[in-house]
């Protein structure tokens, strides 16, 4: 079990993020491992981080739940902080469930730039997905003209889209 | 109650194993590359809602018990599952049948189980509702497709949804340890979800040009942990590893 390293469901109260200025730099660098492009801080998956008594305790929600990479984000928190000196708590919480809303639009923009366009509202998201209106807009050429072709992309959290103006395929985020 | 609460949590989360394990035996098998994605990311959506369910059920227990021993150490009369998911994926209409015979059932349950008294179980749900809302809309999108296809793809979309029709009906029994959830005001009482359920699946069935079973005889037992014939395979692959190299870990 990999996951033995990391403590389980914690709740959180409140949906406001809570991470001490100081803790910062040290978490911006630790990537998403599926979207090497974004940091966890991009994501919005860290909820809480606080140091007390030298110890830092991180607290970090998944995407989804089968998310894999959590394991993996769980695993570089702890040598993040190991590299600087500090011991480093990793809990993972459910509630409340991330949502894409908490994507940085710094967030947003790498992810548009790596070619995975970024989550529409949750009205457009299921209008797209069902086919009913082109909303997406193409990461390759910026038109409107795509069409889904997948609901589930190369991993849970996208849907594969291809471009009919530039006939590019590409990712797209989905609203969650 | 606290015995009635975890059996009552595997009544919900061995569905979610037994039928990510199906699925995921089709990885590497599906009819193009996209549905093979699909199919497995559904799985992996499954699997991850169970690991959360049994994480849980492993503090109740305490006694040092962790997820895994609740999925591979147990016998196949302890896993609760309905006989629905046990069913095997034969052809793509059965898989994509079973599916949104299932689907249907999980968005009303998870919407049912953000309102439970145990704090634990919303959190689950809450997390669960947008993924299963997902599967919800693949699932019956197949359907529609397959049924409103090609004569060949109707017939064997109406096939595969007549021959799973006698599996719905356990979805909604009640056996003792929900009852007792449900006084706790912790468990969902399905059999208050029928009606919905089965208006979902007439609406897209009709949808889908195909025809609405009329059959009123139902095959029940998993709910009891009495499986079909099928159970005793998925459990031997699932197994497999733990059974022959007991507490390994990777
Ligand atoms: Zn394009």
């Amino acid at each position: 079990m990999l996951r033995n390293r990391i403590k389980y469901i914690e709740f959180l109260v409140e949906e406001k993020q809570h991470i001490e200025e100081s803790l910062i730099p040290i978490l911006d660098t630790v990537s998403d491992p599926e979207i090497p492009v974004l940091t966890i801080l991009d994501m919005g998956v860290v909820r809480e981080a606080s140091e007390n008594m030298g110890v830092v305790t991180i607290k970090i929600t998944p995407t989804y739940s089968g998310c894999p990479a959590m394991d993996v984000i769980g695993d570089d928190i702890i040598a993040a902080f190991s590299s600087v000196g500090k011991e480093a708590k990793v809990e993972l919480i459910l509630s409340p469930a991330w949502t894409t809303d908490w994507i940085t639009p710094k967030g947003r923009k790498a992810l548009e730039e790596y070619g995975i366009a970024a989550p529409l509202n949750a009205i457009a998201d299921k209008e797209a997905l069902l086919g009913n209106k082109k909303l997406v807009k193409c990461t390759n050429c910026g038109s409107t003209n795509t069409k889904v072709v997948s609901q589930f992309g190369s991993t849970a959290c996208k849907a594969l889209f291809k471009c009919e103006e530039c006939q590019e395929p590409f990712d797209y985020f989905k609203c969650l | 109650m606290k015995e009635n609460l975890i059996k009552y949590i595997l009544g919900v989360s061995d569905n979610s194993l037994i039928l990510g394990q199906r699925l995921g035996e089709l990885c590497g098998h599906g009819p193009n590359l996209e549905t093979d994605i699909a199919l497995t990311n559904i799985s992996l959506d499954l699997l991850g809602q169970t690991r959360n369910y049994y994480q849980y059920i492993a503090s109740l227990q305490g006694e040092g018990k962790t997820e895994d021993d609740i999925a591979f150490m147990r016998s196949e009369r302890e896993y609760l599952n309905v006989l629905l998911v046990e069913q095997p994926n034969n052809h793509f209409g059965f898989v994509m049948a079973r599916q949104f015979y299932f689907d249907v059932f999980h968005v009303l349950l998870m919407e049912n189980l953000q309102h439970s008294n145990d704090e634990t179980l919303i959190a689950i749900a809450n997390k669960g509702i947008k993924e299963v809302s997902y599967h919800l809309r693949f699932s019956s999108d197949w359907v529609k497709r397959l049924g409103d296809g090609t004569s060949e793809s109707h017939q064997k979309m109406q096939e595969a949804i007549d021959g799973l029709w006698v599996f719905t009906d356990e979805l909604f029994h009640l056996t003792d340890a929900d009852k007792h959830m449900i006084e706790e005001g912790i468990g969902v009482d399905v059999s208050t979800l029928k009606e919905a359920y089965y208006k979902k699946v007439s609406e897209v069935l009709t949808e889908a040009t195909l025809s609405v079973p009329e059959e009123k005889y139902f095959q029940k037992g998993g709910k009891q942990g009495i499986h079909s014939e099928h159970m005793g395979f998925i459990l031997a692959e699932l197994q497999y590893m733990q059974r022959t190299y007991p507490n390994m870990k990777w």
